[in-house]
């Protein structure tokens, strides 16, 4: 057992009843991630890779197989111990934001943290300003998701993933709602995020994001087809910078 | 709005509730205030007819109680304080060309004590009038008013006709005032009740005795004492009825208050359907408000919240606008009061609207509680939903 791995997925199989029929939708999945990787998880539709995400997520659990997040098994653990484990050790970030309309940056960013005990409501506006910053969206603490740009929604989805310091950020197609330009914004907000030690596992089906992640992994009809290290990380801040003279 | 449209129900069952229970304690509150006017620590004694018969006679034709039976309520008691025998008639009241319908009471001079009366001017009669059998009497206000304009002076030491009988007036007692259904106290002359039995009624027997007791606190014991002297008296065995009737006021107000207690339940508990239509209406609302906000919760179940903080969310919300509809039920059941009682003092009735603290808290509680009971369906729901498919929801 590798002691610093964030992520340990050994033998998971998942299966769905559809009707009379099981659909195998992963079939003995085994792999590793370690702190401070960014991994692409890549698969057409139907190769298995929202169901991966899922069962990474705690959303979901394996059929068979184990899956570790930080050493936890949540196979052993109850429903109300992975939302535990969802709140403290994950940061989710979604395709569509998903902020909370009528509600500013600044309470979006906090939410988790009202999950949290833990936190004092003082500490809870201390660490969501602090975030908000660290993505660059000081300025924009008060506003309504509805005042912003849909590349400034997902800086708060991100601020709001990292705002409860998860040891694991999990991005489902995080830049499939964007223009190509804002694509490259996030995916460079979530290079710095790595360089800074950051844990992330980038799930999409766009070929040209692999490009930007240490490693990825290619999931086809619920089996890892490829698992490589990316030999050259492209910098998504210099293809913006190319994008800027360009225009 | 719609969260308002939603409260209206509770709203109007909190109204009514309030509204219903204070008309409940009001009348409750009248009713007594009418036989405290009388005098609450008032006790009489009728006859009753014994059944052997099989005949049932009228009040008016029973005649066991005699005037001994009056003397030893008085001298062999220790619950009673004042006690008279009570003759009353009526007819009219005539002086000059001035006439009025009114009762005259034949009775002893523990009757202004035992009835509450003060004497105004002049003087009562006493125990020799009353051996002399004099045609005395002392007048109520009223009488006075209708008779004499008011003039108290002019009244004593006149003769007025009573059912053709002069008699002379001695003297005048001071108001007691109107009951809330109008029974006028001051509507009355009182006599020596030999004047009245013989001179007037010419009977033989007592119809009624009418006595107080040294205290509300004492009433069971005086009603026992009273009846163990009268079964003594009439010389009663053990396994003879009573020939006798006591009946204590205060036993009388307890009685009314349980009844006024109890209608005053059934208004409220009425005014509740209105509350159970609210409630549903709450279901409804917080219902649909999880079905659109089914994104939301898949949302905060994958940002951590536990299907038990989804469930209290959503409850709290319920309990929310129930309890924000009953606080605008409470101040609008209190408004209303106030234009009820407002009306009712313009129609010159004396009725009074109680609001009860009680009926407030009552009203809190029940809103809390309809609150939790037609919102934890809605809220269960949304706890129980899969975040994965609650994420996926369009």
């Amino acid at each position: 057992m590798n002691s610093s791995s964030i992520i340990r997925v050994e033998a998971v199989c998942k299966n769905f009843q559809v009707g009379d029929e099981i659909v195998k939708a992963l079939k003995k999945v085994s792999f590793s991630i370690m702190a401070g990787e960014f991994v692409t998880l890549m698969g057409s539709s139907g190769s298995g890779k929202s169901t991966l995400l899922n069962i990474l997520g705690c959303l979901d659990t394996p059929t068979s197989g184990d899956y570790y997040l930080d050493e936890i098994s949540v196979k052993t653990i109850d429903k109300n111990q992975r939302a535990t484990l969802r709140n403290r050790k994950i940061g989710f970030v979604f395709q569509s934001y998903n902020l909370l309309p009528k509600t500013t940056a600044l309470e979006n960013v906090e939410m988790p943290l009202f999950y949290n005990p833990t936190v004092s409501s003082s500490e809870r506006k201390k660490r969501a300003m602090e975030v908000l910053d660290l993505v660059g969206l000081s300025e924009r603490m008060y506003h309504h998701s509805n005042q912003m740009s849909g590349g400034q929604q997902q800086r708060v989805a991100i601020a709001r993933a990292l705002v409860n310091n998860p040891v694991l950020i999990l991005a489902d197609e995080a830049t499939g709602n964007l223009d190509s330009r804002t694509s490259y914004e996030i995916l460079s907000l979530f290079q710095n995020l790595h360089k800074q030690g950051r844990t992330i596992v980038f799930v999409t089906h766009n070929p040209e994001i692999a490009s930007f992640s240490q490693r990825n992994i290619v999931l086809k009809d619920g089996h890892i087809v490829d698992d490589r290290m990316n030999p050259q990380v492209q910098s998504a801040a210099d293809v913006l910078a190319s994008l800027s003279i360009e225009e | 709005m719609r969260s308002f449209l939603t409260m209206l129900g509770i709203i109007i069952g909190i109204t009514a509730v309030i509204v219903m229970i204070s008309i409940g304690q009001g009348a409750k509150s009248s009713i007594k205030g009418e036989i405290s006017l009388i005098g609450s620590n008032l006790i009489n004694i009728l006859p009753r007819s014994t059944d052997e018969s099989g005949v049932t006679l009228g009040v008016s034709d029973m005649q066991s109680l005699k005037m001994t039976d009056c003397e030893a309520l008085l001298q062999d008691t220790k619950y009673i304080r004042y006690a008279s025998p009570y003759f009353s008639t009526s007819g009219q009241a005539i002086i000059g060309n001035r006439n009025i319908p009114t009762t005259i009471y034949g009775v002893n001079e523990d009757y202004l004590q035992i009835q509450g009366y003060e004497i105004a001017q002049g003087e009562m009669f006493t125990e020799e009038s009353i051996a002399q059998i004099e045609k005395v009497c002392l007048l109520g206000e009223s009488v006075v008013d209708d008779l004499f304009c008011g003039d108290k002076s002019a009244a004593i030491g006149s003769i007025i006709r009573f059912n053709n009988l002069p008699i002379r007036v001695i003297g005048v007692l001071k108001a007691k005032g109107s009951s809330a259904i109008g029974m006028n106290a001051d509507d009355l002359i009182i006599a020596p009740y030999t004047t009245v039995q013989k001179r007037m009624m010419a009977i033989n027997f007592l119809p009624m005795i009418v006595a107080s007791g040294i205290g509300e606190e004492f009433s069971g014991n005086t009603v026992d004492e009273i009846t163990a002297v009268l079964r003594q008296q009439h010389q009663l065995s053990p396994d003879m009825a009573d020939d006798f009737e006591v009946m204590s006021m205060d036993e009388l107000l307890d009685t009314i208050g349980q009844v006024m207690d109890t209608l005053t339940i059934l208004l409220a508990a009425i005014a509740c359907i209105s509350l159970i239509v609210g409630g549903v209406g709450i279901m409804n609302i917080m219902y649909v408000s999880v079905t659109e906000r089914t994104k939301e919760i898949g949302l905060r179940m994958s940002i951590g919240a536990n299907p038990h903080q989804i469930l209290m969310q959503f409850l709290i919300e319920a309990v929310m606008i129930s309890v924000s509809g009953g606080v605008i039920g409470i101040i609008s059941g209190i408004a209303i009061n106030g234009i009820i009682a407002l009306i009712m003092t313009m129609m010159g009735s004396s009725l009074s609207m109680i609001i009860s603290v009680k009926s407030i808290i009552v009203a809190f509680f029940v809103c809390s509680l309809t609150g939790i009971f037609f919102g934890w369906y809605p809220a269960k729901k949304a706890s129980n939903l899969n975040p994965i498919d609650a994420l996926r929801y369009e």
